[in-house]
């Protein structure tokens, strides 16, 4: 028994990645995880047990060589790592960031059976982080010229997956982004502090060092058509052009001053840089009591974003209980840390203002949990006779978007589900149109980065097919 | 960048005009749409409604009164420089038909608006009547250009030093008296709007307004220019900026213009101390 392999070689515990104390991060834009140190990474690599039939892999959208890459971390071939990653995601920085591993790669771990899971995230990020500050900036090869023209409406996670993929396969390929800056909800939603706008840039750089073009301000559907790109010589189009259609939560009073949609509300913050007004010329309401509705992902950031612009209290208000919180684990987390409260089982029927239109508070109703509903989840119902007034000068809707029909409206021949998003094939992801694909929040409503990666890889492999074989 | 290829100030310095290099929007604008433009890499989204485009010179004209950091900041741009970034053309086009005597309204620098979409409904074949006003003669602009594509044309001051001494609905509510007119359209401060279609919702004229309210994105992703409109939250990017004039809330469009008038003026007294 003493003999056993297991003895002879003590445990590694899941290493934690240093981060901002929460009292300190609260108040700035600053990134919350600092990142492993090539100690911390190795120890953490060291604890992966190379599977032969690895969960990991099967957990991850993009089919990542995990056990792969994480060995050649053990290795200290970190420049290997990187490439291996490579292969199979081309924005490893971002991935490591912002991807639920708790539900994909990591909840399969088979490390995590019994304790923590290996820590494949933050070694993906601390791959990619350290590529950029010693790597040899040596791009991946290139297949030579097809004179083929792919056009990618929308740079965010989906499209550039796209562009990345179809550029080392020899196409031409051009962006278009209809802001001023690419990245798209990399860039205008995700904040500072969960994903630096720095690495964001060098990860578009990457891109058009392979060739890929990017052209800002260009809105599909307004400035051009998806018919005036075909007659402009391109071979195919594919489109990402994300959700982007605000939903409020049409009650009494929500055109007062002082609501705003979290699209809104994190464009000002994110892509206008509004939190470091009067020095950039956008402004961004300072709420001192903040209600944020909602409680997924765009919830947590906003609700952190308020309380890094210097409010007293920041209330999340979600109208079912902490166990339906679409948000993940770590940005719940994270956001309890830094002080934000959670009123959970509420919804507010009503917005208070004053006489200027400006918002004072809303009236709220508790909700108890009835029977599932549709998705799964416990239908929320009111309590009767539970209102009561919470005070509240900023709020921030944050319930989830439609779809966008500002592209889809100009190009009839596309053809849309009854709630406006793209029909799509789901193995090529090619829609209605001959020539045309389209992938990511457009297609499947708003979901996660990783998954709209995922499409964009499915979508380039069969854009690849057809300008080498035909639809 | 998108270069000033020429500038001009109109009522005594407080409205600027600028000729800018856009080809691209040059070639799709349809009178009714807008632009958005930033100054530089930490300005303001700020969306402005085109007053002239020049398909084959390859330019926008845009006409725009200096109100605070951003319009001022614009301001101090010379020919040669230039706007970092230009979008556009969005929102919807006017609706341009042959119906009849139509009579356009205009108000500040609204008149830039409205000079387009007056052109257009002359073109067409209307019979076009318009009204200017202005709080005084030094205040008007665009006088000539209207004339030239105008069948009747007036003018009214709030102080008499030009034109009728009066507002332009005494002069709209003559018209409507003696006239059979199909439509009105009315640009310019939300006031005036607001009287212009009160006046002619008694006469049962329809009246196309054009809105103005604060935006980010112009692509109907942020919601920040709702408006209601007939009971209903529209948003001016995407349904707009035109809507139907009787079904507006006018006061509501006001109050949320008012959004950031603290910010507005933190932003305008720094770029003052900066800029003497």
């Amino acid at each position: 028994m003493t003999t056993t392999k297991k003895n002879r070689k003590k445990p590694v515990p899941r290493q934690p990645m240093p981060e901002q104390k929460p009292e300190i991060r609260r108040r700035n834009f600053k990134e919350v995880p600092e990142g492993y140190t090539v100690e911390l990474a190795q120890a953490e690599a060291s604890r992966c047990l190379q599977c032969r039939k690895p969960g990991c892999v099967a957990g991850c959208p993009v089919g990542i060589d995990i056990p792969g890459f994480i060995n050649l971390v053990t290795e200290g071939d970190f420049t290997g790592a990187i490439r291996n990653l490579w292969g199979k995601n081309a924005f490893p920085a971002v991935c490591g960031r912002v991807c639920p591993q708790e539900i994909q790669c990591e909840g399969k771990c088979i490390v995590g059976k019994k304790g923590d899971p290996v820590a494949i995230g933050n070694l993906e990020r601390f791959c990619a982080d350290y590529e950029r500050e010693f790597g040899s900036g040596e791009l991946p090869p290139t297949s030579s010229t097809t004179g083929k023209k792919v056009a990618v409406v929308g740079s965010g996670p989906s499209g550039l997956t796209v562009a990345g993929d179809l550029i080392v396969k020899g196409h031409d390929v051009t962006v278009f982004e209809a802001f001023h800056k690419p990245g798209g909800v990399l860039v205008y939603g995700i904040p500072e502090f969960r994903l630096p706008k720095s690495i964001v840039a060098q990860e578009v750089h990457f891109l058009e060092r392979l060739g890929v073009k990017v052209e800002c301000n260009a809105v599909v559907g307004r400035s051009v058509s998806v018919d005036d790109l075909f007659e402009e010589g391109y071979d195919a189009v594919y489109i990402g052009v994300g959700a982007g259609l605000p939903r409020f939560m049409n009650l009494p009073g929500e055109n007062q001053i002082g609501i705003l949609s979290a699209n809104e509300y994190l464009t000002r913050a994110n892509l206008m840089k509004a939190y470091k007004f009067p020095a950039v010329d956008t402004p961004i309401p300072i709420g001192k009591n903040v209600v944020v509705l909602g409680a997924g992902n765009v919830a947590m950031d906003s609700a952190r974003t308020a309380m890094r612009l210097g409010a007293d209290r920041v209330r999340i208000v979600y109208r079912r209980s902490r166990e339906e919180m679409p948000a993940r684990t770590a940005e719940i987390h994270h956001a309890a840390e830094e002080g934000i409260e959670f009123e959970l089982l509420t919804n507010p029927v009503k917005y208070i203002g004053n006489d200027k239109g400006r918002l004072t508070g809303m009236v709220c109703l508790r909700m108890e949990l009835g029977e599932p509903d549709d998705s799964g989840r416990r239908r929320p119902i009111p309590i009767e006779g539970s209102e009561f007034e919470i005070e509240a000068d900023l709020c921030i809707v944050a319930v989830g978007s439609g779809a966008n029909p500002l592209l889809t409206e100009s190009t009839a021949d596309i053809k849309l589900n009854r709630w406006g998003y793209i029909i799509t094939d789901p193995k090529t992801g090619k829609t209605s149109k001959k020539g045309v694909w389209a992938g990511g929040d457009i297609v499947t409503g708003a979901a996660t980065v990783i998954l709209a990666m995922g499409a964009g890889r499915m979508a380039a492999n069969s854009i690849h097919d057809y300008l080498t074989w035909g639809w | 960048m998108f270069k000033i290829v020429r500038r001009e100030e109109m009522a005594g310095g407080t409205v600027i005009l600028n000729e800018i290099e856009a080809p691209k929007i040059a070639g799709r604008e349809k009178p009714g749409q807008f632009v958005l433009l930033k100054a530089n890499e930490d300005g303001e989204r700020v969306p402005l409604t085109m007053a002239e485009t020049d398909p084959e010179k390859g330019t926008i004209t845009i006409i725009y009164m200096v109100v605070g950091r951003t319009t001022a900041l614009f301001k101090s741009l010379q020919v040669g420089d230039g706007f970092q970034d230009v979008i556009g053309p969005l929102g919807k086009a006017t609706h341009i038909e042959k119906i009849g005597k139509v009579v356009c309204v205009g108000g500040g620098t609204g008149t830039a608006v409205l000079h387009p979409i007056t052109r257009a409904m002359k073109e067409i074949g209307n019979h076009v009547i318009t009204i200017l006003g202005a709080r005084n003669k030094d205040l008007l602009i665009l006088e000539d250009l209207m004339r030239k594509v105008s069948d009747d044309f007036y003018i009214t001051t709030d102080d008499g030093s030009y034109g009728r001494h009066g507002l332009v609905t005494d002069q709209l509510k003559d018209i409507l008296d003696r006239e059979d007119i199909k439509q009105v359209v009315a640009i310019g401060p939300v006031p005036m709007m607001k009287f212009v279609s009160l006046l002619t919702k008694k006469y049962n004229v329809p009246t196309l307004v054009s809105l103005n309210p604060i935006m980010v994105d112009g692509t109907g992703m942020c919601g920040c220019c709702r408006v209601t409109v007939g009971d209903k939250t529209r948003f001016a990017c995407v349904d707009g900026p035109e809507f139907d004039g009787h079904q507006v809330d006018y006061d509501e469009l006001m109050m949320r213009l008012q959004s950031y008038r603290e910010e507005e003026k933190v932003s305008y007294d720094k770029h003052c101390r900066m800029n003497g």
